[in-house]
């Protein structure tokens, strides 16, 4: 067994067994935790395919920003697990004869069908993201062009749903705020000054600088 | 690496599409609310050049291009006009709904123009990936669209649903593309079928096991019995402006759609798919059409009748013969034409805060306008395959079709649920024509516009393609065999 085997079967025990833990506990929080450690597992099992481009992106973008933003949302909606569980033992029986249909096929189609050989090793010059950009742009540009429009059509439609004018809306315009003059804000009050009790110089009521706040009051 | 630069003739209609739109994106946010209607006529005129290109680069030979992933053949030219005309059709009947209620926003026909594109892909794809973003790019325009009135509930919760279900099918449909892509090791159409007819016995197996989630997922996306349950909730829930879009135009990409996985990738598995289909078809009849006599809500109505009619569709798919496939396209645009202007209908007849979506709104439309109860009596006569309509002679072809695949019982199954069907048809005709109008001083409808115009054209059209039939007969027949 050679070291690279050991790793993979270590990564693939940490994989499967994260994948479990995510689907069995009751926080969801640590459901979201359990998660990010699959994908980290499954990074490093590309890693070991030598495919070091896919790895990165799989922990910069869902480690990084897909599963921050998932956190977020379950910390801040209060999820009531009791209701999501309600008839969950009354379509258990149904999830487990497609889960075992779908498992036993895929065992099928991996041990029976499927014959591939071990690849051979890439040498130490071949770069798996230079690979990925030459296909990317050349071959498969069409598809590339087409995932560009997709992102376009979601930036519309996220802004379309959600941007709108709302009376009772209390944001403020920053045009607004850049428009702002001193003489708008600050009104000047002219009165006689008042006797303090500690020794000190009261406030003029004409004066300048950061005494203009005091004498406004 | 040796790479040539693509030729990027064949896909001119796609890239102008994709220009236009994106140069009336920057145009529309510019405007003033007031100025809507600029944006209107430039994508009404982007789909009327569009259709322009496309007629122009016509050609029956068939081209590939971006290294296979895009091919340009008479069934993606005459798909696409297809999809230019039922989409300026739809924009043109939307426009009125959507003033009147105060959301004619430019995104209604930007997005619109963004879901044609879609199916334009859908039409001319060729390889797994394109047909899969091609299909996203659809749905996603189509979920925004649905959700785009956004004071009304209904139309959020139907996006909600749309949605969800959306991305349900389109799992399953990645599920079932990477099965197949790992059986034959190619996501290109042509090489998959080549693969499928040297692959060996043995591999049957996970190869119908792929086959499986294609297939549902396209019934997902089609709306066949069983997974049909998000469309009656969908087409009732959303602005009846967009039901009108998403009943039509897409169920014609769909059909490519359908064309290219099955008939031209998974064709040597045709014994298999074809099992899967009859059930899908048998279902969707019967179901489409029984529980469309329960309905009250006409737009409900006519999402079960949408139901029963892709039922039809896959009966034409199914026969495996290159007239099957022809009577199935036939088929498929009568419907989308059909369809649009019993939609259409729908939005003529609602002003602001009425919606004309109950089967009650239409008793005593003649009393009120004699000449548009006329016209939806012939919408409604093709829907449910009454001559000399159009819709008659699609049936025909279709169980013609059936029948000349040595399917007589499954012919006989679709006659006796037409039948079935006609019964909700002619009731909304005996209601139209016989009854006594809801709203004893109901005014009369005062026909105005563009939309008018239009409605009557579609729906004499309907009466005229049916009376000479052998023009889009022969052009569908010209599209699949040459």
């Amino acid at each position: 067994m050679t070291f690279e085997l050991i790793l993979f079967y270590a990564f693939g025990a940490i994989l499967l067994g994260a994948a479990l833990a995510m689907i069995s506990v009751r926080n969801p929080v640590h459901a979201a935790l359990f998660l990010v450690v699959c994908f980290v597992a499954a990074a490093a099992i590309w890693l070991l395919a030598e495919a070091e481009f896919l790895g990165i992106v799989l922990v910069l973008v869902y480690v990084g920003a897909v599963m921050v933003l998932f956190l977020f949302v379950v910390m801040m909606l209060d999820i009531n697990l009791a209701k999501l569980r309600e008839g969950f033992t009354e379509y258990l029986p149904v999830g487990v004869v497609v889960a075992a249909a779908m498992a036993t096929v895929l065992v099928l189609v991996i041990t029976r069908y499927i014959t591939m050989e071990v690849p051979e090793r890439a040498g130490p010059e071949y770069a798996n993201t230079e690979a990925l950009g030459a296909i990317l742009y050349t071959e498969y540009v069409y598809p590339f062009e087409i995932a560009a429009v997709i992102l376009l059509v979601a930036i519309i439609a996220a802004i379309s749903l959600t941007m709108r004018k709302r009376p009772d809306n209390k944001s403020i315009d920053p045009g607004q705020q850049m428009a702002v003059s001193r003489e708008g804000r600050v009104r000047m009050v002219s009165m006689p000054s008042e006797k303090k009790r500690a020794p000190r110089r009261s406030a003029q009521g004409s004066g300048s600088g950061a005494s203009d706040d005091d004498a406004s009051k | 690496m040796n790479f040539e630069i693509p030729n990027f003739l064949p896909a001119v209609p796609e890239m102008f599409v994709l220009g236009m739109a994106c140069l009336i994106l920057v145009i529309d946010a510019f405007l003033p609310d007031s100025r809507r209607d600029i944006t209107y006529g430039l994508v009404q005129a982007t789909l009327v050049a569009a259709a322009g290109l496309t007629l122009w680069m016509m050609g029956p030979e068939t081209v590939l291009t971006f290294s296979d992933t895009f091919v340009k053949d008479p069934m993606a030219d005459i798909l696409k006009v297809a999809v230019y005309v039922t989409s300026f059709l739809v924009f043109l009947y939307a426009r009125p709904y959507l003033m009147e209620r105060g959301i004619h926003k430019g995104e209604f026909y930007i997005l619109g123009l963004f879901a044609v594109l879609g199916m334009m892909i859908m039409i001319s794809g060729h390889n797994l990936l394109t047909l899969y973003l091609g299909l996203e790019l659809l749905s996603l325009s189509s979920y925004a669209l649905v959700a785009f009135w956004r004071d009304s509930t209904r139309a959020t919760e139907a996006a909600m649903k749309y949605f969800v279900l959306g991305a349900l099918a389109s799992g399953l449909l990645l599920y079932g593309m990477s099965m197949i892509y790992g059986m034959t090791g190619s996501l290109d159409i042509a090489v998959i079928a080549a693969e499928l007819t040297a692959a060996d016995e043995s591999l049957n197996i996970p190869l119908v096991f792929g086959l499986v989630f294609l297939v549902v997922a396209i019934a997902f996306k089609l709306g066949a019995v069983p997974f049909h349950m998000w469309v009656p909730d969908v087409y009732d829930g959303a602005p009846t402006a967009v039901t009108l879009f998403i009943a039509t135009a897409p169920k014609i990409a769909a059909f490519a759609f359908l064309m290219r996985l099955l008939v031209e990738g998974m064709g040597p598995m045709h014994a298999d798919w074809q099992g899967m289909l009859i059930i899908l078809a048998v279902l969707s009849l019967a179901v489409g059409n029984v529980i469309a006599i329960a309905q009250t809500s006409i737009k409900r109505m006519l999402a079960y009748s949408t139901i029963a009619h892709v039922g039809f569709v896959f009966m034409g798919i199914l026969a495996g013969t290159d007239s099957g496939y022809a009577s199935a396209m036939f088929y498929v645009i009568v419907y989308a034409i059909t369809a649009a202007g019993g939609f259409g209908m729908i939005v003529f007849l609602s002003r602001k805060g009425y919606e004309a979506d109950q089967i009650d709104d239409f008793k005593g439309l003649a009393q009120r306008n004699p000449w548009f109860a006329f016209i939806m009596l012939l919408l409604l006569f093709s829907m449910a395959g009454v001559p000399p309509t159009v819709g008659f002679y699609a049936k025909l072809a279709v169980i013609q079709a059936a029948v000349g695949a040595d399917l007589v019982w499954l012919g006989v199954v679709a006659v006796i649920f037409s039948v079935i069907g006609a019964f909700y048809y002619l009731r909304v005709v005996k209601m139209m024509f016989f009854d006594a109008p809801k709203d004893e001083n109901a005014e009369p409808v005062q026909p105005s516009g563009a939309l008018a115009t239009a409605l009557s054209i579609n729906g004499l059209a309907v009466l005229a393609l049916g009376i000479f039939p052998g023009l889009l007969l022969s052009i569908t027949h010209y599209a699949i065999i040459g």
